[in-house]
């Protein structure tokens, strides 16, 4: 391993650049980094979407859709029921069984799965339109937690050890996907599907049946993303709620290079971009209008995209349904 | 004591073809048994209906005695067979124990058990004297050492039956005497073997018994002891077939085709063709025989505009030709009949009518002007289809549908079509049997006759002798020899392959 590799430059820039803020005004780079932090989650959890079904072979452009229509159901039902809890299951729900539409169409219909993905997307955009009610609100949103002792580190503790219980779970199940990938039969089975299926299918692991687990359990992940978004980080929910950040999600998983971690570096450093960027306005450093910083996040997904474009390596067999017996 | 394998009376029925029909065969532990057939007379699809993958329309599979059932692939697997595919079922980015534990994998809890795989693999390496290395990207290994994990990943399943598809297709010399070894050993060891391959005396060297597939029916077997490489020849072809190439005196022309100081890098950026010059003249077949992945792939895809060329240069005719190119190496005149048939010869969804005219779609007849002369090429396809023997129910059935050697067929016949001054012939019968050898020999020799300019680089040694009238041998990117093949020595030019004479 080379010390100062690209990647090695990168993490060093990042903390110099941390450490001058912080030195300069401690409280405001904390808060902004805190802010960061949970801008980020959202997009890292569907990024995972994203990995889970890459991985065994089947592009999800739908997890925007799944996204959306988890929100919606975690905030309506919550507010029905007044209960978050019921709203984060049904939620859950929602989201495996958009991931079981998506694994339908692309596994036993061999669909085209850029189609595909872009049903869900019109479902959950049409759906929650049409369902949306005004003036609905929930009991509570999932509170922040302060983890004993590790929360009093300084910068650290507030940035990564104070957030509702969604968060917590969110880095779980990144870190557990992790690990998973490369250290379980799961992720090896996964991988080897979705770079040369016939190699898994020969020895006897089952293709279709993997990739509907896969992708049903990443519907699930990606309405844990969305319930994040109206159940925890807002508190309500919008038309449109979800702005994008589905598809923001594929480009870091690119930019991550379909890893778990990668994902989650590339998601903290567009959730930090857009905290500095709310900062710099609040502030008043810079005055443009707020559309042009709203726009930052998808110009630097066509940055970053640029910039990693040709780099990469997908997964080989990426889109394309398998039919057993073929060579 | 039961029979590892026995197929009774299986018939496949395919839309407009009958795949198998009505086939017997029995494999017994211990002994060698070759699966000899022509491309398209059913040999893949009685190994898939063996495995489960396809259901027959009739018929009886058996495993050790008891039958198997459609789409229980896995059960098959379980039973202990074992098979080692033509095109290599390796996961390309993964490494080599990675690939060998794939679909059951050592645990230790929920995870994967990376040191009881270590040890799993290095016990059974040295057990069958399969050298490995565990941590070896596959992709980065040379095709023989990818087939020794193909072959230890069904070793390691405790195999009772392996079967190999065609295992020595993309193998050198050397690479296949030390295959043959190994099969020997495996069987000697009480494991039944199904060898399925072209290369006849490769069954001499091997089989047992010899078991010769036509048309989809069994029409014989047969063991080495009782025939010989001409008589398995006829049985699998049906008529009687010259082994031996017949070719007379070349009328050597000008030079049409100079390659000057060319250095190219492989896809790795390392220098693979290191300063070759070599000049091909009229009339003349220029054999290039060398150990693969010596550096002949990137020269031939240098020479034909498809790899960029580092240094040195291309002439033909004394003009030199444009580097990265191919349209134009093409239209100052070289056709290329390419190692990669699949990749660089066919576009698989296209149909073989469409394919035949890939390289003149453009052109008269068979366009007028902007327009397509549908009627052109339809003629042109049907007449082809039936001058080269191409098996296809019809001429306007996909080019991926077609098996290997037809597949091969129509690379071929769109190549000589056009009669261009140089043609390069990378591997051109690879993976293909012996009555289309026969044929695209034939087919080399008359070009050459004709007065075409002939580079053949195959990794067939035989194949160089028997057609070349100079061979270059290649050796670490550099000629390290060009020899006229009246004066050509087996052994010598062996040695110089291998880098040992200088």
């Amino acid at each position: 391993m080379k010390l100062l590799s690209k990647r090695n430059s990168y993490f060093l820039f990042a903390i110099l650049a941390t450490a001058f803020f912080y030195s300069k005004d401690g409280d405001i780079t904390t808060s902004v980094y805190a802010t960061g932090a949970a801008f980020a989650l959202p997009l890292a959890l569907a990024a995972m979407v994203g990995i889970m079904c890459e991985r065994t072979g089947i592009v999800n452009i739908g997890i925007e859709g799944t996204m959306l229509l988890s929100a919606f159901v975690a905030f309506f039902v919550s507010s029905l029921t007044q209960n978050i809890i019921i709203g984060l299951i049904c939620a859950i729900f929602t989201g495996s069984m958009m991931g079981l539409i998506l694994a339908v169409m692309a596994v036993s219909w061999r669909m085209d799965q850029i189609i595909a993905g872009t049903i869900l997307n019109i479902l959950a955009t049409g759906l929650t339109s049409f369902l949306y009610v005004q003036g609905k609100t929930i009991p509570s949103v999932f509170q922040a937690i302060e983890v004993p002792v590790l929360s009093k580190i300084p910068f650290f503790g507030p940035v990564l050890f104070i957030h509702g219980a969604l968060t917590f779970i969110g880095i779980a199940i990144i870190l557990a996907l992790y690990v998973a990938i490369y250290h379980t039969s799961w992720g090896l089975r996964s991988r080897a599907v979705g770079e040369h299926p016939s190699s898994a299918d020969t020895a006897g692991v089952s293709v279709a049946r993997l990739r509907y687990i896969n992708v049903t359990i990443a519907g699930g992940i990606g309405a844990l993303a969305g319930a994040y978004l109206s159940l925890e980080l807002v508190g309500s929910f919008e038309r449109g709620f979800t702005a994008g950040k589905g598809f923001t999600a594929l480009a870091l998983m690119i930019f991550g290079r379909w890893n778990p971690l990668g994902a989650l570096a590339a998601a903290l450093f567009f959730g930090l971009a857009q905290a500095y960027a709310n900062q710099l306005m609040i502030d008043q450093v810079v005055n443009i209008p707020t559309q042009f910083t709203a726009i930052l996040p998808y110009v630097m997904t066509i940055v970053v995209l640029t910039i990693s474009a040709g780099k990469v390596r997908p997964p080989a067999a990426e889109g394309q349904p398998y039919e057993k017996g073929q060579a | 004591m039961s029979a590892l394998l026995e197929v009774s009376g299986v018939t496949k029925r395919y839309p407009g073809v009958l795949a198998n029909d009505n086939v017997s065969l029995t494999v017994n532990a211990g002994e060698v048994v070759a699966l000899l057939g022509e491309n398209g007379a059913g040999k893949s699809t009685l190994l898939k209906a063996v495995f489960g993958l396809i259901k027959p329309d009739s018929g009886e599979i058996k495993i050790g005695g008891s039958p198997i059932v459609f789409g229980d692939t896995a059960g098959v697997i379980s039973r202990g067979v074992g098979m080692v595919h033509q095109h290599f079922q390796l996961v390309p980015v993964m490494t080599v124990a990675e690939n060998l534990i794939l679909g059951d994998e050592p645990k230790r809890g929920i995870f994967i058990n990376k040191k009881a795989a270590y040890d799993e693999i290095i016990a059974l390496s040295k057990r069958y004297g399969l050298e490995v290395d565990p941590d070896a990207v596959i992709e980065d290994l040379p095709v023989g050492m990818q087939q020794r994990v193909e072959i230890l990943k069904a070793l390691r399943k405790d195999v009772k039956l392996l079967i190999l598809d065609e295992p020595t297709a993309v193998l050198t010399p050397q690479e296949i005497d030390e295959l043959l070894v190994v099969i020997r050993n495996l069987a000697n060891s009480g494991v039944g073997i199904v060898l399925i391959t072209h290369k006849l005396h490769e069954v001499m060297a091997v089989a047992d018994r010899v078991v010769v597939l036509r048309g989809g029916k069994l029409v014989g077997t047969t063991s080495p002891k009782e025939t010989d490489e001409a008589g398995l020849a006829q049985m699998m072809v049906g008529r009687s077939v010259v082994l031996q190439v017949n070719r007379t005196e070349a009328k050597r022309g000008g030079v049409v085709l100079e390659v000057k100081a060319l250095e190219v890098r492989d896809d790795r950026k390392i220098l693979s063709v290191k300063g070759v010059d070599l000049q091909l003249h009229k009339g003349e077949i220029l054999g290039v025989a060398g150990v693969e992945g010596n550096g002949q792939r990137e020269l031939v895809e240098a020479i034909c505009g498809m790899r960029h060329r580092e240094a040195g240069s291309v002439l033909i005719n004394g003009v030199a030709t444009k580097d990265m190119h191919p349209h134009a190496v093409h239209e100052a005149g070289i056709s290329h009949i390419p190692e990669d048939r699949e990749k660089h010869g066919l576009v698989s969804n296209y149909t073989i009518a469409d394919n035949l005219v890939l390289n003149q779609f453009d052109q008269a007849p068979f366009a007028k002007g902007w327009i397509r002369d549908l009627n052109e090429i339809a003629k042109n396809a049907i007449a082809t289809v039936e001058k080269f023997d191409i098996r296809t129910p019809s001429a306007f059935n996909t080019a991926g549908s077609l098996s290997g050697g037809n597949k091969q067929k129509v690379v071929v016949a769109r190549e000589l079509s056009e009669e261009l001054p140089v043609l390069v012939a990378a591997q051109p019968t690879r993976g293909v049997d012996v009555g289309s050898i026969e044929f695209i020999h034939n087919q080399l020799i008359s070009a050459r006759d004709k007065g075409a300019a002939v580079l053949l680089v195959s990794a067939e040694l035989d194949e160089i002798l028997s057609l070349s009238d100079r061979i270059a041998v290649m050796s670490d990117g550099k000629i390290v020899a060009i020899v006229d093949s009246k004066d050509a020595d087996r052994n010598y030019i062996g040695r110089l392959m291998a880098g040992l004479d200088k």
